[in-house]
Order: C-alpha cells, then structure tokens, then sequence
C-alpha cells in the first residue's frame, strides 16, 4: 500500500494529469444521476440548440442535453469498452502464451486458426455474427473482444516467444513447472510492457468499433447514450456549421489521451527496471 | 623524441544516472606515438571502452565529455564540430568492436561494407576499395581472399569475421585503432589467429593502436604500454615488459595472479561412486546430422569433471541430452544405476530435483521480474513443499553460503552485479540440494577476479556438500583449476579424456595440444614464439587452425 502511494507520489506531471483526466471522467460516469441536468432521454429543448445556461453545450439531433447525454454516454462507454479489452486481453494473451509455450502443433492450430477469423473484415464479421444472434449487449461484448483478441493473441505470441527462448523459462522448465506457472510467473511479468500499451491502444479503438456498428444499427441502441453513436447521429450538423459532434468526439479524445498518459507512465516504470 | 600522436589530457566523461550526471572516467590521461600499441586492462565498468571511444571525441549515448583536452595529430577534438569529426572517423581513427558478428550488417556482403569507408570519404573508388580489400584480406590470411569479400557475413566464421572486421578497420589506412575486447567471444584457437592478424598488421602500416581488454595475457602479446584501470581511474601505468615483470599496484597483481590458482590435492582422494553414467549416445536436432556421436561419459561422486572444446563442438548439446531438453537418437543417461527418461517430460520430479544447471549469462537465467526469495524460494516450495517460514530459513542460510549478505532477499536481480547473479544462480540449484550441477560456461561472461571468485566458491561448496560438477568450457585456465577429470570434444566426439593430470601431461592428443598451446600466457614472447613453433612444425602444410566455415 505504502509503496503504491510512494510510486503516485513519485509520478511525472503527465501522468498526473492523465490519472485526473480518467479520474474526472470516471466520477462523471458513476455520479451521472447526480451530475446530469436532464434525463438521458429526455427531450428537453430545439434540436442543436447552442450552449447556454440551460444546456451547457447544446442539445442533440433529437433535442435532448448534450451535456446529460455525455454523462450518461460515459457509463455505457468506459463500462461496455473496458469490458470488452479486459475481456479480448484475457483470451487473447492465454492463447498467445500457450502457442508460444507449447509451441508445435498447439501454436499451428491456434495461429491458424486465428488467420482465418483475421481473414474477414472485422466489421462484415461482426455484423455478420449480430445480425445472427441478436444484438444485446453481452453480444456486442463478446463478439468485439474475439475479434480483438486475434490481434493480441498475435502480439503475446510474439512477445511470449521472445522470453520463452530465455534461460530462466529454461531453468524453470528443468524444474519441472508446469504450463500455468511458466505462463504466469515466467512469462506474464516479463510480457507486460508491450501488453499494457496496447491494452490502452485497443480500449480506444473499441470506442470507434462500437460506433461503427451503433450507426449500423447494430451497437448499442438508441436511445441509450454512447460517445461514439452520439457523434454518428450528430454527424449531419456539422455541414450547417453547428459543433455539436464535436463534443462527444472531444470527450473520446479526452478520455483517450488521459489513459494513454498514465499507459505510458506504466510502460516507463516498467522499462526502467529492466534497465 | 617527436610529438605524440594523441595526446589526451585531464578526460572527464560523465553517465546520466536519472536525472544526474555521475563520472565514469575521473581525469585520465593518455599518450600514444605512432606506431605505438598501448593496452587499456580493467574489469567491466572500469571505463576502458568509453576512455577508448573518447580518443575519437566520441561517447556512447548516455554519456558526456565533461572536459579535457584530446589532441589528435596538432587538433584538438574536444568541442570541434561534428563535420570534422565525421572526417577523422573511420578515416584516421578506426574502430574494431568486441562482436564483429553484431556489428557487421548481416543483409551486405563483406566487401560492400569494407568499402563504405573508404569511398564515403572519398579516399578511393569502390573499384580501388574492391582491390584493397583482396590485398588486405591476405595480408591477414583470410583463406581465399579473392572471393571471401563477396560472402555475407553469416556465410564465414567468428574468427574470419573478426579478421574482416580489423580488415575493414584498416581500409583508410588509419592512424590510429582502437580494438574494443575483439577476441573475448572467440574461442582460443580462433583468438591466436585474430591477435597473430591484429599483431602483423599493426606493425607494418606502424599504426597505433589501443588495445581494450579485460585480459592481461592477452594484452601482454600486443602491447608496448599497458594502462590498468579502476572504477574510472588510472591504477598503474607502465612498459608491458615492465609491468608483468613488476607489477606496483596491489590491484594489478591480483589481476596477474588469477590463472595461477589450482584446485587442492585433498578432492582427489573422495569416494569414487559413479553418479552420472551416458552410454554411448548420439543426438541430432535436425534428424539427419549427429550433432554428438557415440558419447560416453562418466561422472564421480563430489568430483569434477570438465567438458572441453570450442564453440560448436557439441559441449552444451550433451547437457541438452543430458538434462532431457533433447532425448539422443541413441544411447541413454543412467542417473545413480537407473536410466533416465530421454524427454523431459516424463521424467519425475525426483530425476529433475537431483540434476541442476547454472548458465553462462547470469543476466538472462534470472527472471528479472522475480524477487531473490522468489527465485531461491521457489525450488524450495517446488521439491520439498517448504512453509512460507522453512523457505524463508532455507534462503537465508542458502544466502550465507554464497556469501551475500541476508537483506539480497529482497532485491531484483537487475539490483545485483554480474558475479552476485551468477551467486545466486549457484543457490538456485543449490536449494533443490542435487547430486550434480551442470555448469555450462558460468564463468566466462564474468571478469577476471570475480570468476576466480566464483570458482573458488563452487570449490568450496563441492568439498562441503560432496555435489558433482560438469563443468562446461571453452577456458582451459579454469580447467586446469578446478577439474579433478577432464573431457575433451571436437566435432560432436571425444577425442580425448582421463584424468586431469593425465590429459595435461604430454603426449596429447594433436587437438588437445592445439586447445592448450592456444591458452595465451602472460609472456610478452609468447605468440611470437608459439607461432614461430607451429610454423616450423607444420613445415609448410595449412595448420589445422580453421574449423570449416
């Protein structure tokens, strides 16, 4: 506990600011009754109206507060897109580190394997799933993190098989160790930098996945409130000349940029032990 | 007596440490006159690679010259712009690096590299550079030097790339080289080819050269002035001849002491219990081609047996077969009467508790994400199902006797130096208390005096705890240190074993005798005479120095 606050005591001004930025948005999240003006759905004035006192940056296509629907837009957001990393992270390092482990046939089947969910167009594969089982949102989980999880199941592989030729996997295996502890304690700890950055890549690129398919018709629906749909569905205001896409746009940006602040803080602790 | 050549004076280099700059290198001087050969000896981190580099008013990246004053040839370097630099690079000062097999680009042929100097500055057309090459390639005996040049660099071997390496050196004629450690990852064989090359080449053109090395017989062959130095400071300074022959400092006679120090006589006389048994086992990688033949092998109880011969010959295959990592096509292991699974996988924790391995590089055989108490603790856990409180007793008494202080427990490798990893590699393996620990070359990425140290402990530790050693190396000094028998494999076979005072008595084996001659002794006429020697005694026929390419 102790060593924790020394280390966040002892961190950069950029990491700082990127923890408050998360932070900020995290209290917004979990305190969106409280802080919102308005309902999420709640129609509450003209449609793209600017910022004013009432309604502190405008409203949307429909009329609704910008600001409410940020708010609430940031549960659905971090909760569904951190759900979906954590998720795609999970199965994507253990079948990497198992292909690298094993290696042989195990790491044939399984990169192969990977190759041909690869092979399709992420989006066609997700609409394609979707629209098979019903969009919901645990379908949207899942069928995101697999198709993220390709991508790192490559990058544990690749990294996996660089510690995996070290002679302190060697040692251990001499000893006698099994799968879980030459994956878990061997490899793992040694794999984390690369694995943390991406991680904090992958949740921002989820974002823009899920809004993708939300302007499909098949993200989360409408009216629920998410980042990525609220700038889809407010797209066609910027030809008029009216901002208001750029709020939700500005609030992924925001988010974005604060995790990958303290991401490369962590990257630069974990470097410095190597060293 | 005219000008020096190089003349630097009052050089402070300093690293970046965090956020601060600390001193490497605390106010050296240093002077060489043309033709001059002077050594630069010390311990890894004594600065002897960045004073050198620093001649050519160059620092790695991390580093600075804080001041003094570096005149080459009448300029001073210290402060000029790049541009000139660049100029003298290459040009004037040349560089040879400690590994020609990292420091070639493996996608250009020899030549196009040897040539890029030479027509970068402008001295020589690439076709000119091309006929150069072939000269200097003979000159230092490259076999078939009209078409060596056009090979890649993977296509030759260590000892010819090396030679490729001061061939390029001296494409611009320089005036000055400095050789940074260039035999250290060569076999002894390999190196006297090298050093013959580096010694003939220098006294013709009369360059002047700065040797870098860590060790002293090795530096004693070429050098005219030797220079030791310590945690960035200058220990003795003096003639070559001078300084074997009376060495001043404390420090530089432990250095010169180190080759002199022998395993006691009392080891001999143990119980001769056969521990470790291989029966005629020959192994493969690829299915096609024996990497071992016909092994046979035994190990006694607390004994030592050394495993001899150069990089290829099959010496840590046979550790492969032997700790189960590749099963032999033929033959099998016979641990204490019972035969050993050939794969590892179906061995039983029990075969693997009793046969531990110590690695060559410290660095990559810790996990650098394991604390102390997790790497020794866990084979203690692992085998013998260790309580939180019993491993925490068994590390710290395992620490006692490897001689680290107890507060270890709680570091990270990467807090430790070299020789303390390799320390706390040895109580790795000791925890699982084995009968034999393979010890595959654990002394030669580590520094004179501390291998010495390390050494003696494992001594000290076999007479204690009666465990055996197969020790694996290519370092006949340590051979003769601390082996009780001796093995000694060329090709994949043995050529030759017995006893230790039985293989180092003449008549040898011719393979035996090449690997012993090959051993550099800290005798300025040494090379000289031992090429003079070979030369009359081969009488004209290609000795057998080169193993195929």
């Amino acid at each position: 506990m102790t060593a924790t606050f020394k280390l966040l005591r002892s961190s950069p001004f950029s990491a700082r600011l990127g923890m408050a930025m998360v932070l900020i948005t995290l209290l917004a999240a979990i305190f969106a009754p409280v802080v919102a003006p308005y309902g999420e759905t709640e129609v509450a004035g003209d449609v793209w109206l600017p910022a004013s006192a009432d309604h502190w940056v405008g409203t949307d296509n429909l009329g609704r507060d910008l600001f409410s629907r940020l708010v609430y837009g940031a549960r659905n957001t971090i909760a569904i897109a951190f759900l979906i990393t954590a998720l795609s992270f999970i199965v994507g390092t253990m079948w990497g580190f198992l292909a690298a482990t094993v290696g042989g046939w195990m790491d044939q089947l399984l990169s192969r394997i990977v190759d041909i969910l690869m092979a399709f167009p992420t989006l066609i594969f997700a609409l394609m799933v979707l629209s098979v089982v019903g969009t919901s949102i645990p379908a949207l989980v899942v069928v995101i993190a697999l198709l993220d999880s390709t991508r790192v199941y490559r990058l544990s592989r690749a990294v996996a098989m660089d510690i995996e030729v070290m002679e302190f996997v060697e040692a251990a295996r001499l000893r006698g160790e099994g799968l879980w502890w030459l994956m878990r304690h061997e490899i793992l700890p040694n794999a984390m930098p690369p694995l943390v950055a991406e991680f904090g890549l992958r949740f921002c690129f989820v974002f823009l996945f899920i809004a993708a398919l939300s302007f499909l018709g098949l993200g989360i629906q409408p009216p629920t409130a998410d980042w990525g749909s609220m700038v889809r569905e407010n797209s066609g205001a910027i030809t008029f000349g009216i901002f208001t896409p750029l709020w939700p746009a500005g609030a992924i940006a925001f988010l974005t940029v604060g995790v990958n602040l303290v991401v490369d803080w962590f990257l630069h602790i974990a470097s410095g032990l190597e060293d | 007596m005219t000008a020096p050549l190089l003349e630097m004076k009052n050089i402070v280099i300093e690293g970046l440490s965090g956020e601060s700059w600390l001193p490497i290198i605390k106010g050296l001087d240093l002077t060489l006159h043309k033709g001059e050969v002077l050594g630069l000896i010390g311990e890894s981190g004594a600065g002897k690679s960045t004073f050198g580099l620093a001649s050519m008013a160059y620092t790695r990246q991390g580093c600075r010259i804080a001041s003094g004053s570096i005149r080459f040839d009448g300029k001073e370097l210290f402060g000029a712009p790049d541009s000139e630099l660049r100029e003298l690079r290459g040009a004037r000062i040349a560089y040879v690096a400690q590994s020609a097999a990292a420091s070639f680009n493996p996608a250009h042929r020899l030549i196009r590299q040897y040539a890029e100097a030479p027509v970068q500055h402008g001295i020589m057309s690439y076709a000119e550079a091309e006929e150069k090459a072939v000269a200097t390639y003979q000159q230092l005996l490259l076999p078939d030097p009209e078409n060596i040049g056009y090979r890649f660099p993977h296509q030759v071997s260590g000892g010819q790339l090396q030679r490729a390496m001061v061939a390029m050196a001296m494409s611009c004629q320089p005036d000055i080289i400095i050789f940074d450690e260039p035999t250290t990852a060569l076999d002894v064989t390999t190196q006297i080819e090298v050093l013959a090359a580096i010694k003939d080449i220098t006294r013709r053109f009369n360059t002047a050269a700065i040797y870098i090395t860590h060790d002293l017989a090795v530096v004693a062959q070429l050098a005219d002035r030797i220079m030791v130095l310590r945690y960035g400071e200058l220990v003795e300074e003096n003639d070559a001849r001078e300084m074997l022959a009376n060495p001043r400092e404390t420090y530089t006679r432990d250095l010169l002491a180190v080759r002199s120090f022998k395993k006691g006589k009392s080891d001999a006389a143990l119980k001769e219990d056969v521990i470790l048994e291989i029966n005629g086992v020959t192994a493969s990688y690829t299915g096609t081609e024996n990497v071992l033949e016909d092994i046979d092998l035994e190990i006694r109880k607390g004994r030592t047996v050394a495993l001899v011969g150069e990089s290829g010959s099959g010496k840590s295959t046979l550790a492969r077969v032997i700790t189960g990592l590749l099963p032999p096509v033929q033959g099998e292991v016979v641990f204490k009467g019972e035969a050993l699974p050939p794969a590892l996988k179906s061995r039983k924790r029990k075969d693997l508790q009793r046969l531990q391995m110590i690695y060559q590089m410290p660095d990559t055989a810790l996990n650098p994400r394991q604390k102390i108490r997790k790497v020794i603790g866990r084979p203690l856990a692992f085998y013998f199902n260790y309580s939180r409180q019993q491993q925490e007793k068994r590390i710290l008494e395992l620490l006692d006797q490897i001689e680290l202080p107890a507060d270890y427990i709680d570091r990270y490798p990467t807090e430790l130096s070299g020789g303390e990893k390799q320390r706390i590699c040895i109580a790795r393996a000791l925890a699982a208390e084995p009968d034999l620990i393979i010890c595959d070359e654990v002394t030669s990425a580590l520094d004179q005096l501390v291998a010495e140290e390390i050494l003696k402990l494992l001594l000290n530790l076999q007479r204690k705890l009666q465990v055996s050693y197969l020790f694996i190396t290519h370092d006949l000094a340590t051979v003769k240190a601390i082996s009780d028998e001796i093995v000694v494999m060329l090709n994949g076979r043995i050529v030759e074993k017995g006893p230790k005072q039985e293989i180092l008595k003449p008549p040898h084996h011719e393979y035996t005798d090449l690997l012993l001659s090959s051993v550099p002794e800290m005798d300025p006429d040494w090379l000289d005479g031992l090429l003079e020697a070979r030369a009359e005694q081969e009488n004209g026929e290609k000795p057998m120095m080169e193993p195929a390419a």
